[in-house]
């Protein structure tokens, strides 16, 4: 469980937002919205523990996520608007390597799989460098397959997907959320779980 | 799904820069080209007086590794900065500054350690004997891990900055003073026919001292850079 309270945070001298407090609940998903600069991403961020916030706590499982530290990180996904994947290697090098940092090992058969399913067959062994922005971004959500991580914070999971990468998505975050996990993201297209309430949270 | 240990994770990062540098050949061959360059040019530029170049033989292989190594430093944290890799590497549920250590491991493996390497043949140049080139390898192998342990502190305080690759060496450069001192001093204690101990300890001393302190303060200055 994600517990933020009275969170505010700013930008140089530019409050951006204060008083932000919500839970997140095993299985549920909130979609963060509001105006470009609004903070989306610094929200995220400061849920990442990337930037710190000027008030207020996070609390996972009742701890201060501070104190937690690398056992948080453990149960975290974060995917940002950088995609995080090398030009030089190929898909399936970047997944067991971002999946190595994330702390776990992947088989090549496991990665193999999560690739296909992300609908890059026959791309495993292409320098990323070669494939399209969309083929890159889902070498960077294939990440989501082979995780077992609990909190999946995704900034714009859907820029630069077609449709059916995006039916694609909406169908991972729903077997995560199935399976007693948490997603908190951004996005200005529409993005629905069959079955699951989108909990709202607005920046303004 | 099997969990990483500390040093899994340590092998990792080695492995993966490694295998980066090896599809980008040209950034490690910089390095090397420029080292075998500088050092090159003094005898041609001396002239061939054999006494001159033996006594400043030392000397000036140790400022052309040092600012050898100089070069590779901005592009030490910078691409994983750019494509966002780093944040991963932030997130990561080990300590960062295992993952530093593991990224300024790989960076000796790919400046350090070829300039090591490769000295003794440039040695010859100068004329130097052959136990002072073998001084001058040992005291190599254990001064560069310092140039590139306090070359991360520096490229990881400058990320992320326009001129970063000036600034780091205006940080840098300094503090590596002492181990250029040490470093030469040891194949001059040689050519005098004094013991090279009390120079190899201070070096080593100055790895183990950096080897402790560096990727921890890497590692912060890092986390400010990402803010």
């Amino acid at each position: 469980m994600l517990e933020v309270g009275n969170l505010a945070c700013s930008r140089g001298d530019h409050r951006l937002f204060s008083g932000l407090c919500f839970t997140l609940q095993p299985g549920q998903i909130m979609q963060v919205q509001g105006a470009n600069g609004s903070g989306k991403t610094s929200l995220l961020r400061t849920l990442c523990g990337f930037l710190q916030p000027d008030e207020g706590e996070i609390l996972w499982r009742g701890k201060l996520v501070g104190d937690l530290g690398e056992d948080y990180y453990a149960e975290l996904l974060y995917l940002g608007h950088l995609n995080a994947i090398k030009d030089e290697l190929n898909a399936l090098e970047n997944l067991q390597m971002s999946a190595g940092l994330a702390g776990y090992t992947v088989t090549e058969k496991q990665a193999v799989a999560a690739l296909r399913r992300m609908g890059l067959q026959r791309r495993e062994h292409l320098p990323v460098k070669v494939l399209s922005q969309g083929q890159r971004r889902r070498v960077a959500l294939a990440r989501l397959l082979t995780s077992d991580a609990h909190l999946w914070i995704l900034d714009e999971p859907l820029t630069a997907l077609d449709v059916g990468a995006v039916g694609l998505m909406q169908e991972l975050i729903g077997e995560h959320l199935s399976k007693g996990g948490m997603a908190i993201f951004t996005t200005h297209q529409p993005l629905q779980v069959a079955g699951v309430e989108t909990r709202q949270l607005s920046l303004s | 799904m099997k969990k990483l240990s500390l040093l899994g994770l340590l092998g990792l990062v080695l492995r993966r820069d490694l295998l980066l540098a090896m599809r980008r050949r040209a950034d490690v061959l910089t390095t090397l080209i420029f080292f075998v360059m500088v050092v090159s040019l003094f005898p041609l530029g001396v002239g061939p007086e054999i006494d001159m170049l033996r006594k400043m033989a030392s000397g000036v292989v140790w400022v052309a590794a040092l600012l050898a190594s100089m070069l590779s430093l901005p592009r030490m944290f910078s691409a994983d900065y750019a494509d966002g890799t780093l944040e991963q590497m932030m997130l990561a549920p080990q300590s960062l500054s295992v993952l530093v250590l593991g990224k300024i491991a790989a960076h000796w493996m790919l400046s350090g350690l070829p300039l090591a390497l490769i000295a003794p043949v440039l040695g010859l140049q100068f004329d130097m004997s052959v136990p002072a080139l073998w001084i001058l390898v040992i005291a190599l192998l254990l001064g560069t891990p310092v140039l590139s342990m306090i070359g991360a502190v520096g490229a990881a305080l400058t990320l992320g900055l326009r001129g970063g690759g000036v600034l780091v060496s205006l940080l840098v450069l300094p503090l590596c003073i002492p181990v250029l001192i040490f470093g030469a001093g040891a194949v001059e204690a040689v050519n005098s026919g004094m013991s090279v101990v009390s120079n190899l300890s201070f070096l080593g001393a100055f790895m183990l001292f950096a080897l402790v302190f560096t990727p921890f303060v890497a590692a912060q200055a890092l986390r400010i850079s990402m803010e």
